[in-house]
């Protein structure tokens, strides 16, 4: 008995740091993995309120390629991720690269660039919205300044809404991509660019030529991270547009949600968020994969 | 002679630059400043419009400061206008949020901790698979889990609840916790951990007794990140809750769009800043920190 008692004591011990990891392990194996193999089981299936289990084929995804209001927000969704990449990135490094001057005041200006991360969109869409309101805000800002004529009507104009969450988005996540390139410019070895200096290089030849090109890895890096925002956006289409006027800014994320729980079409909205976690992983996966890689070589 | 020649027209050459050099630092002055309005003008007209009355809001436009500081739209939107029906307000949704924040923020940095304590000190084979299994769900599209998810807390009778969100929060920031903790426990010797196991010390007193008290700054780290995310959070919040166990944000949202007849910015906007309000306050105190989470991982050099 206590010779037992002596080898469970043994075994305890021995298997103790697997016994504190399980939890973790455990409860992101079935509320991540599992929960996503159930989704991806209930897209092929025909359930409508009810999850039903038997099969039913490919059809959600047929339908779902089919139905107008996904089409519309696939695009939209290529047409946010195309801009919002864009002119992040642009922003971003520039901004970087010119903090990166031995700037007076530079932490206040950190402070002021990325201080719209530590908001919820919630909060920055509902700012937005009222800024951009078509009879009190930024419209009647211009025409208050001189410019009569001046009419601004994006958010109610089912051609130019999209472009109302571009900009909010911008707003709110450009400094985010300067503090990724403000953090890699800053561990780069101070000799580089002074034996580039002394080689006759300008500033400017000094960022393009060899900078910029060592940032590679940041760029990579932004682009994953922003890529995987805009495909996960949703607070602040809600916030800003309610995915309107009509349905012209509607994104997966919002499609997914309204198809569930509004039409109460679980399998086709099964099948919605299956199309998202593939174009995520599309892009996480690869970066994973480099990451590792690189941390293993080292 | 001629020595002098060069001197005065390096003199003049240096001159010269001095001045493209100067030149050149207004504009990068005059860009950076243009950049800090364009951030600062959305939170300059919240604040502004917060204090204006509705008739002030109507004559003026975004910029024009407010007659008086207008404080009535900051108690309305924080204790309603004292009728019963259809009167929403912040002040309950606000301690919502809080009862929810405070212990999803505790287990899943715990949890975080202890997970990344083990990856890295007591390492095994196939550990850095298992680290990987944990990251990948700091990517994952939560609609991939949102349907079971909805089921399984309908299921144990937590749904429509805070301890259901709490929940929640706590199981989807454990990919999060652990690489905070993971990529500062590698930086720390081994050799301090081994020492400790020579001299005597298990698993849990060398977690508590070495690791614990020089964790202070990635705690801090996790603790604003998880913060910030689980206060900022609406997706859960939108789809696990309605009424009354509503957290801040979903309440806010239900403000903003349900006000029927007449909009009120001025309560929209002093709402948007209480809701806002606890993670501006620590970015703004603890920014050092809550970039650190921002950039950790992203930025290995």
């Amino acid at each position: 008995m206590a010779f037992l008692l002596f080898f469970m004591l043994k075994w305890l011990e021995k298997n103790l740091p697997k016994i504190v990891l399980a939890p973790a392990v455990g409860l992101i194996s079935w509320f991540i993995y599992g929960f996503i193999l159930w989704t991806f089981y209930i897209s092929f299936t025909n359930s409508k309120i009810l999850p039903k289990y038997e099969l039913w084929g490919v059809g959600q995804y047929v339908k779902l390629w089919k139905t107008h209001k996904w089409l519309i927000a696939v695009d939209n969704l290529l047409i946010f991720t195309v801009l919002f990449l864009i002119i992040c990135i642009v922003i971003g490094v520039i901004l970087a690269i010119f903090l990166d001057q031995k700037i007076r005041a530079e932490g206040v200006l950190r402070t002021v660039y990325l201080y719209p991360m530590a908001l919820s969109f919630i909060v920055t869409g509902t700012a937005w919205k009222w800024i951009l309101n078509p009879t009190l805000g930024i419209q009647k800002l211009f025409i208050d300044m001189g410019f009569e004529n001046f009419t601004f009507d994006w958010l109610v104009n089912r051609e130019m809404a999209i472009y109302t969450i571009v900009i909010a988005g911008v707003w709110q996540s450009s400094g985010f991509v300067m503090a990724l390139f403000l953090a890699g410019l800053r561990s780069i070895d101070d000799e580089i660019v002074k034996a580039a200096k002394i080689d006759g290089a300008s500033l400017f030849t000094v960022y393009w030529k060899i900078l910029i090109p060592m940032m590679r890895p940041v760029f990579f890096t932004s682009f994953v991270i922003l890529v995987h925002i805009s495909i996960k956006s949703y607070d602040l289409i809600v916030a800003l547009t309610q995915g309107g006027p009509g349905i012209s800014t509607t994104m997966p994320a919002l499609f997914m949600t309204q198809t569930a729980f509004h039409k109460s079409q679980v399998a086709l909205s099964a099948a919605s968020a299956i199309m998202m976690f593939m174009a995520v992983a599309a892009v996480i996966i690869p970066y994973l994969y480099s990451e590792l890689r690189r941390e293993n070589v080292r | 002679m001629s020595d002098n020649t060069t001197i005065a027209s390096y003199k003049r050459l240096e001159d010269r630059s001095k001045i493209t050099n100067l030149l050149l630092r207004w504009f990068l002055y005059f860009i950076l400043i243009l950049f800090a309005s364009y951030f600062i003008f959305p939170l300059y007209v919240m604040l502004v419009t917060a204090f204006k009355t509705m008739p002030e809001i109507r004559q003026g436009n975004l910029l024009t400061w407010p007659s008086q500081l207008n404080f009535e739209s900051w108690a309305v939107a924080w204790g309603g206008r004292g009728y019963g029906a259809g009167d929403t307000f912040l002040r309950p949704y606000f301690w919502n949020s809080i009862k929810m924040v405070v212990p999803a923020v505790f287990f899943s940095t715990f949890i975080g901790a202890m997970t990344g304590y083990v990856l890295t000190k007591w390492r095994f084979k196939g550990d850095s698979w298992v680290f990987l299994f944990l990251l990948f769900g700091c990517f994952i599209p939560y609609q991939a889990i949102l349907l079971p998810m909805a089921r399984t807390l309908g299921v144990l009778g937590i749904s429509n609840s805070i301890l259901g969100l709490v929940v929640v929060h706590s199981i989807y920031g454990i990919p999060f916790t652990t690489l905070f903790f993971r990529n500062y426990y590698v930086s720390i010797p081994n050799e301090l951990i081994k020492a400790a196991r020579i001299d005597g010390a298990g698993f849990f007193k060398i977690f508590f007794k070495i690791l614990l008290p020089i964790s202070t700054p990635i705690i801090v780290v996790t603790v604003i990140w998880q913060f910030t995310q689980i206060w900022n959070d609406f997706l859960f919040g939108a789809t696990f809750s309605f009424g009354e166990a509503a957290p801040i944000q979903v309440a806010l949202n239900n403000m903003v769009l349900s006000s029927t007849s007449v909009k009120e910015y001025n309560v929209d906007m002093a709402s948007a800043i209480i809701a806002g309000f606890p993670t501006l306050i620590v970015y703004v105190l603890a920014g050092k920190y809550f970039i650190r989470g921002l950039t950790s991982g992203a930025v290995k050099g």
